[in-house]
């Protein structure tokens, strides 16, 4: 309550800093009241209500128990686990997002429309789909799993396959964060970088990437959030060993099946806190990206 | 707006194929693939056995039951993103970055996380739990429980659609509607609606894939009752999970076909508003 009461005072006190910032507009057009009713309502009802239920639950289980819970042997391998396959899946992703967004909007080639599209397919298809899809091929009879296997290489029910999956999941996250920007970009930086003696690695890595840098953090942050949480396309190539393949939302679904709800409930808070804190970080990399965005 | 018209300078010769060319190779390897291999492993026991496999009772009951789904909550969603979109595109207000970050929150809470957490609201033992009991409500375990967490997991598709295309209008079309008279519902549907239906068709379609996709949430608070609370997924888990590779792969061809459907429906619309946008001198 304070704190809305300060920062609406703060808008009154200082009406010229930001001048026609909406009081004004909100007044002309309709709408207002009612859009941000059903809004509120609907945030409150279908996304608050459960989790802060869940912290509630959490926070009632009394710290003993809770860190006894969350510091188990085998939740702190899961933890390693996911964190390790989904820094794996992220760092692939930065790379190959990287080239795809480049690719799908520096260069004009047949089939670019496709390839556009195609990177939404993650979105699209459900994740069961893609892991049960993922593990055919890439087991050790499937189209790459037989010769991979010739050479040594084990892709399902390793961490390898784990990282794969969540890859798959969220590479649309850090393709769709770079486009719009490298479309801003429309190369006159370049030319003038060029015009001035800069050759191509130069260019590359002084002008063009510092102005992508941000936009690339966001989106790899998001696709780093996404993987944490990643469950079904992960469970079918994963092998699902405690303490080798494990991933943490799986322990955690294993407890709700054991009825064993304050356990599950601890796990779950951890996840929760977890993604918290990369939400906070990623929506600091995307205000420091509008911050530092090209003028036009 | 089409890379023709790029300056690409230096950026020619071989280094430019390469990375073009690696790129075509990995999309191929991760996603063509995947794709590919959904229907060639549900054919591999013949077109018939597919077939018979999709018209068995329990595939026949999952996939009625996700189209109950998604028909409650897409529009639900629908209405709720055109909602959130309104109110922080269009007005200034207290806490509105905080709202934007609510609303997108279900993209960065794993849908475990989330099955759990409607657990906890409405599971036997949880905040509700006596109320709905003592008034002999099911909710968890049954298609409330299914809908209501896939609405949770889907809720920011559509939202986050019109978010940047309502920002990027700015309000002065609104402006001049209401200037001329025109009351809010008439501003919205021929002034607003006008200019973000594609952009809200491709949020509602993806909505529905994701819908008809949910699997994590969905598998906490269904209880997995064959026939009776099995969503498609959760059927391809189940199948898959009897050895019936075949049938399993059968009910994801079905999946699949949507997805693909989906991205067919977003690059027309693409076409459609690129289009539409060129008109107007864009």
């Amino acid at each position: 309550m304070s704190a809305a009461d300060l920062s609406a005072a703060t808008v009154e006190a200082v009406p010229r800093a930001k001048p026609n910032t909406g009081m004004k507009r909100s007044r002309v057009v309709p709408g207002f009241r009612l859009s941000l009713g059903v809004t509120l309502l609907y945030a409150a009802l279908i996304i608050c209500l459960p989790l802060a239920t869940l912290i509630l639950v959490g926070a009632r289980l009394g710290p003993a128990e809770y860190w006894a819970v969350v510091s188990s042997p085998r939740a702190i391998a899961s933890y390693k686990l996911t964190l390790g396959a989904a820094a794996l899946a992220t760092v692939f992703n930065a790379v190959y997002g990287f080239g795809l967004a480049w690719v799908l909007v520096r260069y004009d080639f047949p089939g670019r429309r496709l390839l556009d599209a195609i990177v939404d397919l993650p979105f699209a298809l459900p994740t069961a789909v893609a892991g049960i899809a993922l593990t055919a091929i890439f087991a050790s009879n499937g189209w790459f799993g037989a010769p991979l296997s010739v050479l040594g290489i084990k892709v399902a029910y390793t961490p390898i396959g784990i990282a794969l999956a969540m890859a798959f999941t969220s590479l649309p996250f850090v393709v769709r964060t770079l486009q719009p920007v490298l479309e801003e970009l429309d190369g006159e930086i370049e030319e003038a970088a060029r015009t001035l003696g800069a050759g191509n690695v130069t260019v590359f890595f002084r002008v063009v990437l510092p102005i992508l840098v941000p936009a690339l953090l966001a989106g790899v942050s998001l696709a780093f959030a996404r993987s944490l949480g990643e469950f079904g396309a992960v469970i079918f190539i994963a092998g699902n060993q405690p303490y080798q393949t494990e991933i943490t939302a799986l322990l955690a679904f294993i407890r709700i099946e054991e009825y064993d709800y304050p356990a599950a409930a601890a796990i779950a808070t951890v996840m929760l806190g977890t993604a918290f804190v990369l939400l906070v970080v990623t929506n600091a990399l995307q205000a420091y990206a509008r911050r530092h965005e090209l003028t036009p | 707006m089409s890379a023709a018209g790029l300056p690409r300078g230096a950026s020619s010769g071989w280094s430019r194929h390469v990375l073009l060319g690696s790129v075509l190779l990995v999309t191929a390897i991760v996603i063509g693939a995947p794709v590919l291999a959904v229907f060639v492993q549900a054919l591999s026991q013949g077109l018939g056995y597919a077939l018979a496999s999709l018209a068995h009772p329990d595939t026949r009951a999952a996939i009625l039951l996700s189209v109950t789904v998604a028909l409650v909550v897409v529009p639900i969603n629908t209405l709720f993103g055109i909602a959130a979109a309104w109110s922080i595109a269009k007005f200034r207000f207290p806490g509105r970055k905080l709202l934007l970050a609510i609303v997108e929150l279900p993209f960065s809470v794993s849908p475990i996380v989330a099955g759990i957490s409607y657990l906890f609201v409405y599971g036997g033992q949880g905040l509700f739990g006596p109320f709905l009991e003592a008034h002999d409500l099911k909710i968890m375990f049954a298609l409330p429980g299914i809908i209501l967490a896939t609405t949770f997991v889907t809720a920011p598709f559509v939202a986050r659609e019109l978010l940047p295309l309502m920002q990027l209008q700015g309000n002065s079309d609104e402006e001049v509607a209401a200037t001329l008279g025109a009351n809010g519902w008439q501003t919205f549907f021929r002034v607003t609606l006008p200019n973000i239906r594609w952009g809200l068709l491709y949020g509602v379609v993806l909505c529905n894939a994701r819908v008809l996709g949910e699997f994590g949430a969905v598998s906490i608070v269904s209880g997995n009752i064959r026939g009776e609370t099995n969503t498609l997924p959760l059927h391809v888990e189940l199948l898959y999970h009897d050895y019936n590779a075949a049938g399993a792969f059968a009910a994801a061809a079905v999946l699949t076909v949507v997805a693909l459907v989906t991205l067919l429906v977003k690059t027309l619309l693409e076409r459609v508003s690129g289009q539409a946008g060129a008109r107007r001198g864009h």
